[in-house]
């Protein structure tokens, strides 16, 4: 889901970043929400079945009472595309915390974000470099604000390997590892993104990015998939963890592989995991044009 | 305790035909409460549930290491590992306004959390409280001896499924060791008919998590031999 951010200023980023949290917290989008659709309709297992009506239940409900679908309401990632013609004259990282602390207070949400060894609660969700501000550089007058909030129990599973080149009939061995070794904890029909190449963090950035992508069908010939998500997603969906790792038919509910070059003599792979609440939404500044 | 009975007919292998049978069960629970139910069943909890995550399960540890006793009653209790979301209120509905001398809470989002962090903690927490019940999710690796042991059975509860949770707790009574944050905190919650919460592991040891694992490194053997 998409909404506006009126104007180039503290407040109205502010208010945008708080509206977008909200919306990311108690709807899910309709790809998402299509995907569980298919893979409760079409689910064998009862004891699946039952579990995947409870999560389309629950969104219902969420949805009309504005509250979040899962009180791990995680901590933020954001990614923020900048307009190369734009004049940003204020704090936008500012208005950007300014809106989580808003969100955290009025929807509520749950404080999430601690001392990574003290474990101290700051109460509010901003910490030492939390928010995550992911920032890149695109043509044209707009400000795009993508905001991702991400659990912990699906984060927890995720992986990174740093394979060598010789290795590349080894990944999808990694990756259905990686699931399987996850079981019921990351709160399984689950989304995956996998990052390819690039450097040891890029790679994992690429997993990100590939979660806030479009959930395809693949069972749609003209979805898009390539063969070897395609491959991957069978491999997992092969495993029978089903929904909570009760049993089931649907493990992963999307694959999404994301590429970047690489050095020679490296081949990283990783592989983030996201529960069936795929989170996001996103809030544009058009510049003044339509 | 009303058992009413239904027949799943599970595909996956050994378990088929059998039946599942559905407990309503009021805590705080007796070990005869907990023996009928079965891995598989379904279960509805109604009376009164404690959370407890990390924080509150190595604070609980260190109360019984120095002796002292526990600011609530864990006899015969469920245990719900659930980081709730949780916010004050003044009144308690729109006609009534009532003044507090205590602050009252209401829940907001109260879904279940992964419990296998909580299984090192686990068995030395059953050992010295007569814990009857878990509802988390995910499941516990390698905890189904313990409890069976202990006489105490595993509920798992859909994971996220926060909203709906909160339709079914009626009242949040109080709070205990806040000063944890509000997710680890021990919140004791009055639910009615909490659930559908699936047995994932029963008194005698049978562990659904597992058998599903199991079959899961076949594929993967099968897969990638």
């Amino acid at each position: 889901m998409e909404i506006k951010i009126e104007a180039l200023t503290f407040e109205a980023v502010s208010k945008a970043v708080s509206e977008i949290l909200k919306i990311s917290e108690t709807t899910l989008p309709e790809d998402t929400l299509a995907a569980l659709n298919r893979a409760a309709a079409k689910e064998s297992d009862p004891i699946a079945k039952a579990q995947l009506e409870s999560i389309l239940k629950n969104i219902e409900i969420a949805g009309e009472k504005s509250v979040p679908i899962c009180q791990d309401t995680g901590i933020f990632i954001f990614f923020i595309e900048i307009g190369r013609e734009i004049c940003l004259n204020f704090d936008l990282e500012g208005a950007i915390r300014d809106g989580c602390v808003k969100a955290t207070e009025n929807v509520p949400l749950r404080p999430n974000v601690v001392d990574p060894l003290t474990r101290h609660n700051t109460k509010n969700n901003l910490g030492d470099g939390l928010p995550e501000l992911n920032y890149s550089f695109v043509p044209g007058k707009t400000l795009k604000i993508t905001v991702a909030p991400k659990g912990a129990g699906s984060e927890n599973m995720s992986a990174l390997k740093m394979f060598t080149p010789t290795e590349i009939p080894k990944i999808k061995e990694f990756i259905v590892k990686t699931v399987m070794d996850a079981g019921g904890k990351p709160c399984p029909p689950v989304v995956l993104g996998i990052g390819i190449g690039g450097s040891f963090n890029q790679s994992a950035k690429l997993a990100k990015e590939a979660l806030l992508e479009d959930i395809r069908n693949p069972d749609d010939e003209n979805s898009g998939y390539d063969d070897f998500e395609k491959e991957i997603l069978n491999a997992v969906n092969d495993l029978k963890i089903g929904c909570m790792g009760l049993g089931g038919d649907t493990t992963a509910l999307s694959v999404r592989i994301k590429k970047a070059s690489c050095h020679t003599a490296s081949l990283p792979v990783a592989i983030n995991i996201q529960c069936w609440a795929n989170r996001h939404a996103t809030a544009v500044y058009s510049g003044g044009e339509q | 305790m009303t058992a009413d009975e239904q027949t799943r007919n599970q595909t996956n292998g050994q378990t088929q035909n059998r039946t599942q049978k559905i407990h309503y069960l009021t805590a705080p629970l007796s070990e005869n409460d907990i023996i009928q139910v079965k891995a598989g069943d379904v279960v509805y909890v109604t009376g009164i549930i404690y959370t407890a995550r990390d924080e509150a399960h190595l604070r609980m540890l260190e109360f019984d290491e120095k002796g002292e006793a526990l600011p609530f009653d864990l006899e015969g209790a469920v245990i719900y590992h659930c980081g709730p979301v949780m916010e004050k209120i003044k009144k308690i509905n729109e006609t009534e306004e009532t003044d507090f001398s205590e602050p009252k809470w209401k829940a907001v989002a109260a879904g279940p959390t992964t419990s296998d962090r909580m299984t090192k903690m686990t068995p030395d927490v059953l050992k010295n409280h007569n814990i009857r019940a878990l509802i988390g999710k995910g499941g516990m690796e390698n905890t189904a001896e313990t409890l069976q042991k202990n006489g105490c059975i595993y509920l798992s509860y859909t994971g996220g499924c926060a909203a709906l949770a909160v339709d079914m707790i009626k009242e949040v009574k109080t709070v205990y060791w806040e000063d944890l944050g509000m997710p680890e905190a021990v919140w004791e919650l009055r639910v009615e008919k909490f659930g559908p919460l699936i047995a994932g592991i029963d008194t005698n040891g049978k562990d659904l998590f597992q058998d599903v694992k199991d079959r899961a490194k076949e594929s993967f053997k099968k897969q990638f031999a």
